[in-house]
């Protein structure tokens, strides 16, 4: 039997619980073995699982861990990981949550997930150091309005209609589980790590339009043109200087054609 | 290693700004780091105890990770590693790297690989005789391979590009394995001797894989050891497993990392390390995991095997 054909079948019958155990595969006695070849069905889907759990955990928390690594299963013989490297694995496990029926009743959990994914993307995104106020001190006023921002690569927006971001905090660490109304309105988070911890910060209205449009390299200016047509109550001063404080940035020009500016030391 | 990977590294706990990638980097090139794996016991580093080894310091002669947990671009585990990395001698373990797979080597993951070895300065990089890669799929556990010529050739292949692209010798270590493939045509010792033979890698005695494999497969593990190309091995690996049944109520044992190492198995190692004088041991826990002191006492219990009472003085100078 050719190495291939050896191993397409091994592979094929691992993620198929109802397949049968590929010819060749014996015991020490020479003979077929099911219970032998379910080791590594069980390792395989059991490890998945457990990489999933690590990434998250508050949808454990809110669901229960048998209902989770029910969930997760399904998941894993969905979509197994394309690349061996588990701390990224789970990308499509919100999208899933989503559509995944039992767990219809509770039609915020995928959005708690993407702020678990948020986390954890933030959790291995590359250094930079963030600019910190003093790096806009002496900027001529009159050239504000046409500032654009690198932001830092570990920022992430998740955008939710429910209080996703209240629910996500009481099922982690130090949180403690209270009722929450559902239709209390939507809650945008913010994600970041401009230093060794992940920072996980609730934005006011118009907030998340406002970084989402600096994100894409339009100007300070029309940023805010976009998020004060989204919410009249955006403050522009209090955000920025929000966004400054929480490390958001790690460079800025002055125009499209002008040069960047870097923190200092930025080997990013 | 039999499980995977999995837990995001110290989830939660993060630490404050004094480890700062930056800084460590430059100390990193400042400074020289001890390179080599001294013949001592070493512990898998697990990020639930990457405070408690900075705070204080333990007596322990080298830290293992595995590679795919420090494959993220940034973040805490490569600020933590960084640091223990100034401390403690360091070996890297693979395992993702497939190198048992019957399809070319994921060149994107071995030149990650050389990223991390450049960056840390391992003393060792190791690597499983196994695969877990068909298609787009990562299937997350160490596969077996049939030891056949077209397997030999495709194993012999890889390991020779691994060592090519890393400038380096690699070591492979001996699989824990639960059926075996009708169409072998090898031993797995004779295999393995081959594989040494053709690529000039190195060897990773897991010892408690012998046990596992030799239970499963009906191998007397003395015997394996005896066989075994001993002369090639640079270092051992020891880990607890866990006692099952199979279908005709056979022992089955799987190695699940998650306990102490067994009796059988230390008995096994006192055996190895009479044939092989005092050898690099890593205590493998990859879950369940439990408080630091019981992995230094595991570690303790390695070197008292190596060290008995009248070479103290050896282990003194082995560092």
């Amino acid at each position: 039997m050719l190495l291939a054909e050896r191993q397409r079948d091994f592979a094929n019958a691992l993620l198929d619980p109802a397949a049968a155990v590929p010819a060749g595969i014996v015991g020490p006695d020479g003979l077929p073995t099911s219970r032998r070849f379910a080791v590594y069905r069980n390792n395989v889907v059991v490890g998945l699982i457990e990489a999933l759990l690590a990434n998250f955990p508050a949808i454990c928390c809110i669901v229960g861990e048998e209902f989770f690594r029910a969930m997760a299963r399904e998941f894993v013989m969905q979509e197994p990981p394309t690349s061996p490297i588990l701390l990224d694995y789970g990308a499509g496990f919100p999208g899933f949550i989503g559509r995944f029926e039992p767990a219809g009743p509770l039609p915020y959990l995928g959005d708690v997930a993407r702020i678990e994914r948020a986390w954890t993307e933030a959790y291995n995104a590359p250094e930079a150091l963030a600019l910190d106020a003093s790096a806009f001190a002496g900027l001529p006023g009159e050239r504000t309005p046409g500032l654009r921002f690198e932001l830092h690569p570990s920022l992430r927006l998740v955008r939710s209609r429910f209080p996703a971001l209240t629910i996500w905090r009481m099922n982690v660490a130090d949180g403690v589980p209270a009722p929450v109304d559902l239709e209390a309105g939507g809650e945008d988070a913010f994600v970041l790590r401009p230093a060794a911890d992940v920072e996980v910060r609730s934005l006011p209205a118009g907030g998340a339009e406002f970084i989402a449009r600096l994100a894409r390299g339009l100007s300070l200016e029309d940023a805010a043109r976009t998020a004060l047509r989204n919410s009249g109550s955006f403050d522009l001063a209090t955000s920025l200087e929000a966004l400054v404080s929480a490390g958001a940035f790690v460079g800025f020009s002055l125009g499209e054609s002008s040069k960047a500016i870097h923190a200092a030391g930025d080997e990013s | 290693m039999g499980r995977g990977q999995g837990a995001s590294p110290c989830r939660g706990s993060l630490i404050d700004g004094t480890f700062a990638g930056e800084r460590s980097k430059v100390i990193m090139k400042q400074s020289v780091l001890p390179k080599a794996i001294p013949p001592r016991a070493g512990v898998g580093l697990k990020s639930d105890h990457y405070r408690t080894i900075l705070e204080s310091n333990p007596d322990i002669g080298f830290f293992e990770v595995h590679a795919e947990n420090y494959m993220g671009a940034g973040g805490p585990p490569h600020r933590y590693i960084g640091e223990i990395r100034n401390r403690y001698p360091l070996s890297l373990h693979g395992v993702g790297l497939s190198i048992g797979a019957d399809r070319p080597l994921d060149r994107e993951h071995v030149g990650r690989l050389k990223y991390l070895i450049q960056r840390y300065q391992p003393g060792l990089f190791s690597e499983h005789l196994a695969w877990s890669t068909h298609e787009a799929s990562f299937f997350n556990d160490l596969l077996p391979v049939p030891y056949t010529a077209e397997t030999l050739k495709r194993v012999c292949e890889h390991i020779d590009e691994v060592q090519g692209t890393l400038g380096r010798q690699m070591l492979l270590e001996n699989p824990s394995t639960y059926i075996a493939f009708a169409e072998s045509t090898y031993t797995e010792i004779d295999f393995i001797a081959e594989i040494v033979r053709q690529t000039g890698c190195g060897l990773l005695l897991d010892i408690n894989n012998v046990h596992v494999a030799s239970t499963n497969q009906q191998w007397d593990s003395v015997r394996y050891i005896d066989g075994y190309p001993l002369a090639h091995v640079q270092e051992i690996h020891l880990a607890g497993h866990t006692r099952e049944a199979d279908d005709k109520g056979r022992p089955l044992l799987i190695d699940t990392h998650d306990r102490p190492v067994d009796e059988l198995v230390w008995d096994l190692f006192a055996h190895a390390i009479a044939r092989l004088g005092p050898t690099p041991t890593l205590i493998e826990w990859d879950a369940k995991i439990p408080a630091w002191p019981r992995l230094q006492a595991e570690a303790d219990r390695a070197e008292a095997v190596m060290y008995p009472p009248t070479r103290q003085e050896a282990r003194r100078a082995a560092g």
